[in-house]
């Protein structure tokens, strides 16, 4: 039976978890007394690489490949925002893990793991790295705590039956490589370019379902797995010169020795 | 008594400067062993350059056909049969290192540092959050296995040492999975300077143009004996491949003279560049945030810039 249902419409459920994080064109400072970073009345969006994540997942359910993609994220409150985003942009139910305290990456990959049990997907989607503790460590650390295979950085994802092909960018250029279904795939930039929400789309999406859980409620172990003493500022480069024309710039290359 | 494991990086054939890094940052910890592992088909080369980096302990190899190609979910479950014992398990911030060290660190039950910065003592480090806009500084609790990657445009190469150290062949009861397999590896390679190691990298953004416009700057480049490289816009116009992005999510990089041609300055390129010795900007237009950043600015025509560049170092 299951078997059977698998070749007819591809995956069942996509799973793709979306971070709220601030907005990448906002500059974020430390607070003053370096006991983090300053939010307040930032503007907050959708980690841009989870964006594309529910972008692949939205164009592989339009293929017909998949028949429903579930939008997770954990959070405050106020991540209904984006799960709202979320449900807009296309995807057809939402839950929302409530957790006003950010959990770090292995907190975060244990209660993600929750979620797989729940929803049981096929296939798992997110950000290679979320720009605001910029970590880089979720997905694989989901995939390895599920014991599935994982597929980072990836520009291109093809299914086929029960077999993924990703394209990853890697430092000497692309690696392709084949995972067998379930699997972690995170993305890189180049993925996709997501659409743009239209307006009948955002209320259409008011109809959609959220669920919330609590945290607590899950009964999963989120103490972190290291202590931050301070946030700072970084060192800030001293501002060089101007120069008129490229025979004052070759006179300041060659005064510091770096060209001849 | 601290020990300290590397996870070296290499081709098959040679090994990644990342990993002589990964040893520069190892001694900072002051550790009493720092053994470096290699996971390969044939381990030869790289372990026995490993063998003579200096501080390094012994070199322990793992030879299988399994470990061909750098597969993070074939290589994780070695290395954690091989990581009890050790305080530290690092691996370099590189797309080999940020893939596979999350893998170890979630079997080995504990959480990884990313991008490690400094070390300000033994459990305490830094790293950068929100693309370098904030340093976090972080202690991990005694009794705790440290799993981290290394920021290596923080680190030094490091020095050759005295003579090289003992190589061994390490076997695991490891299970390794078969559910990840290798299909192939495109790279544009060629004989040009790597750009992670290159002293000099002239970049190219938007402003080049295109494919056409970027042969100017790889001539340029030859010149110089420079490396290419590029922003996000470049490489998602298509003028230049992946490889050759510098910023948050691409490279980061630390080469004595770096040249922004046609690149504006968003925060996003700008942590790939911040250990750069020295910065050169070229943009048209006089307000770019670039310029805010850099050592040397020149406010013009880039590819007027690069002509002349090329005609007064010829
Ligand atoms: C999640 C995320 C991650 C990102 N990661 C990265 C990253 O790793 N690396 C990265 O680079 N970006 C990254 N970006 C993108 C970043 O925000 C910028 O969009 C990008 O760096 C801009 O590239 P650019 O400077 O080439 O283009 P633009 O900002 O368009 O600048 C082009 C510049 O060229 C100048 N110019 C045009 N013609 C000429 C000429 N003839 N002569 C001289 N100057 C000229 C213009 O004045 C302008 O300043 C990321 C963005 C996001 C959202």
């Amino acid at each position: 039976m299951a078997l059977h249902h698998m070749r007819e419409v591809g995956l069942k459920t996509i799973m793709v978890c979306l971070k709220r994080v601030v907005d990448y064109n906002v500059r974020v400072r430390p607070k003053t007394d370096g006991s983090g970073v300053q939010t307040e009345g930032l503007k907050m969006s959708i980690n841009p690489f989870d964006e594309i994540a529910l972008e692949e997942a939205l164009r592989i359910r339009e293929r017909g490949e998949a028949s429903e993609v579930v939008v997770v994220s954990i959070g405050p409150e106020d991540c209904q925002q984006q799960l709202r985003t979320g449900l807009a942009m296309g995807a057809d139910s939402a839950v929302l893990v409530r957790s006003d305290e950010a959990l770090d990456p292995p907190s975060a990959a244990r209660v993600l793991l929750n979620m797989i049990e729940r929803l049981e997907p096929g296939l798992v989607l997110m950000g290679k790295q979320a720009i605001d503790d910029d970590c880089n460590q979720t997905g694989q650390m989901l995939a390895t705590l599920w014991g599935r295979p994982q597929a980072t950085f990836a520009s291109k994802l093809e299914l086929s039956g029960e077999v993924a092909t990703v394209t990853r960018e890697v430092d000497a250029g692309l690696e392709v490589i084949e995972v067998d279904l379930p699997a972690v795939v995170t993305t890189d930039l180049r993925l996709n370019e997501p659409r743009y929400v239209k307006l009948p789309d955002i209320m259409k999406a008011k109809k959609k379902p959220i669920d919330t859980v609590a945290i607590e409620d899950l009964g999963i172990d989120t103490t972190p797995a290291f202590q931050v003493l301070a946030h700072t500022a970084p060192e800030p480069r001293a501002r060089g010169r101007m120069v008129r024309n490229v025979d004052e710039l070759l006179a300041e290359l060659r005064e510091r020795g770096l060209v001849n | 008594m601290s020990k300290v494991l590397i996870i070296a990086e290499h081709n098959g054939v040679t090994l990644n400067q990342s990993t002589a890094r990964c040893v520069s940052c190892a001694l900072e910890l002051a550790p009493d062993c720092i053994d470096i592992l290699v996971l390969g088909s044939d381990c030869s080369g790289p372990a026995s350059e490993a063998a003579g980096l200096k501080g390094v302990t012994r070199v322990r190899t793992i030879t299988s056909e399994a470990n061909a190609h750098p597969l993070s979910a074939v290589l994780a479950p070695q290395i954690a049969a091989v990581a009890p014992g050790y305080d530290y398990v690092l691996g370099p911030s590189t797309t080999f290192g940020k893939d596979l060290m999350p893998r170890v660190a979630a079997l080995l039950g504990t959480g990884q540092v990313s991008d490690i910065m400094s070390v300000d003592g033994p459990r305490r480090f830094r790293r950068p959050v929100y693309a370098g806009n904030v340093i976090v500084s972080l202690e991990v609790p005694e009794g705790r296995q440290v799993v981290a990657t290394v920021r290596t445009a923080s680190f030094p190469a490091g020095a050759p040492g005295d003579s090289p150290v003992a190589v061994e062949e390490t076997a695991t009861d490891a299970t390794i999975p078969t559910h990840t397999r290798f299909r192939e590896l495109r790279t544009a390679g060629g004989d040009r300077p790597d750009l992670q190691t290159a002293r000099i990298v002239v970049s190219g953004g938007r402003g080049v143009g295109g494919a056409e416009g970027f042969e100017k700057l790889y001539s340029l480049a030859g010149q110089l004996g420079a490396a290419v490289g590029a922003s996000r816009a470049a490489v998602d116009a298509g003028y230049v491949p992946n490889e050759l992005q510098v910023g948050q999510t691409g490279k980061i990089i630390a080469p004595e003279l770096y040249f922004a041609f046609g690149i504006s300055g968003a925060i996003q390129h700008l942590t790939g560049i911040k250990d750069a010795g020295t910065i050169v900007a070229v943009n048209k237009d006089p307000e770019a945030p670039i310029f805010e950043v850099a050592d040397i600015g020149l406010s013009g025509d880039l590819f007027e810039v690069v002509s002349q560049l090329e005609e007064k170092l010829g």
